[in-house]
């Protein structure tokens, strides 16, 4: 067992998948937040899905699109990009997973901005894409720190979907979360607890960042 | 020429406005409730009215029978509202610059000479007096060169000797500037010292006009 390796992909797989989370969940938090269109309920209750559906099952969702027989899948496959049982497809798992959590809290902290500065900067001749970048997010900062915080840690620990669509091929695509079920399933315990002990260390590094940047963002320095 | 012949629903209340302007000042006058902030928000494009037309200067901003609705941000009116929206992360230099147009007249200098804020360029928001915001809202709308300005009670913050100290400023942006404005204000005397006619409003509809 390759400790470093495992923690090192996870750590990557998990901060490209919220990287690939932020662009998306921040215009779907945007449009859930200030939106006035048709099917927006719709929209709110399909991103939020992953958030109550068991992850085995939205993983096998997933699987059923990107497969190369399936509707996104075909697609792929003719521009030569494989996905399942690949590092593509532990990112596309941990970014379905966490998007609901980031979508939330940023739409939350939207919701949060008094529409009063919006109106201002429309007066003073800013576009709809200007507002948003120079009034609206920086506004909601801390929840969107928050939100990419929650993401990420999300993905961190993300299992049931990336059994589904990744595996848990050693050096390939075995996450922590993936590898400590496959190390207790074949009675290597130690390894196991090895494991188990890294992430509490990443769990707990990473709660820590969160607070830090909250608490200095709430003193305003 | 500023035309504005439009009605405009919200909930009870119901706004029949029809009037031409034609003086560089006017003040729509009239007691809480009248409807005055609605007739700015119009014509600033953050409220649509239900039927009608908004033209300034020969440019229709709205006209419902030709499907005419001009966004907020092409409609060129600054709006300083009453609780001006200063924006809090940013500097007031910031702020001012915010709506800065390419290749326009009025420089940064020149209107922060104006309205005495050149000392406070380098605050941030939160340092400002009720005053000083009231000032930095009306350099920041300046700024944007607006076609015409919409300006919402900009001295019900602030206290009567505070009053006495804006009122200059005022004063030199209509006669320095020549933007027309409109000006709501339920102070009469305020109405007649600023603006060149009065537009008095009630429960949404003009009741009476004086030239001053």
């Amino acid at each position: 067992m390759n400790v470093w390796q495992i923690t090192a992909f996870t750590i990557g797989t998990a901060g490209l998948a919220t990287l690939l989370m932020l662009p998306a969940g921040l215009l779907l938090a945007w449009l859930l937040a200030r939106g006035r269109f048709r099917g927006r309920v719709l929209l709110d209750t399909v991103v939020s899905l992953p958030l109550v559906m068991p992850p085995v099952a939205t993983g096998l969702v997933m699987l059923a699109l990107v497969a190369p027989a399936g509707l996104i899948g075909r697609l792929l496959v003719r521009s030569g990009i494989d996905i399942v049982f690949t590092w593509k497809a532990v990112v596309l798992a941990m970014a379905v997973m966490g998007l609901p959590l980031l979508v939330r809290t940023v739409r939350a902290g939207i919701e949060q901005v008094d529409r009063r500065y919006e109106a201002a900067a429309a007066t003073l001749g800013a576009g709809p894409l200007r507002v948003f970048f120079t009034v609206t997010l920086p506004l909601a900062r801390p929840a969107v720190i928050a939100g990419a915080v929650l993401g990420f840690a999300r993905a961190l620990g993300e299992f049931g979907a990336t059994i589904m669509i990744a595996g848990s091929i050693p050096g390939s695509t075995r996450t922590l979360a993936v590898a400590i079920y496959s190390f207790a399933e074949t009675g290597r315990d130690r390894e196991a607890g090895v494991l188990v002990a890294v992430s509490a260390t990443i769990a707990f590094i990473a709660l820590a960042i969160s607070n830090w940047i909250t608490s200095r963002e709430s003193t305003g320095a | 020429m500023i035309v504005l012949d439009f009605r405009l629903w919200q909930g009870s209340f119901t706004l029949d406005i029809s009037v031409r302007l034609d003086r560089p000042v006017t003040a729509l006058f009239g007691p809480s409730g009248a409807g005055k902030t609605t007739v700015l928000d119009a014509i600033a494009g953050l409220r649509t009215p239900a039927s009608g037309s908004i033209t300034i200067n020969n440019r229709v901003l709205f006209d419902s029978a030709a499907g005419v609705n001009v966004a907020t941000h092409r409609r060129h009116v600054g709006y300083v509202a009453q609780d001006v929206a200063l924006f809090p992360h940013m500097s007031v230099r910031r702020n001012v610059l915010y709506g800065r147009r390419e290749g326009q007249k009025l420089l940064l200098p020149a209107v922060a000479r104006m309205l005495e804020i050149e000392g406070l360029l380098d605050r941030r928001v939160p340092q400002l007096s009720g005053g000083e915001r009231q000032r930095v809202a009306l350099a920041r709308a300046l700024m944007s060169a607006p076609e015409l300005l919409l300006l919402d009670e900009p001295l019900a913050a602030v206290d009567i000797e505070r009053r006495r100290r804006i009122l200059p400023y005022l004063e030199r942006v209509r006669d320095e500037l020549r933007v027309p404005i409109i000006y709501v204000t339920h102070d009469r005397s305020e109405a007649s010292q600023l603006a060149d006619e009065v537009i008095v409003l009630s429960e949404g509809r003009l009741v009476e006009r004086e030239l001053e």
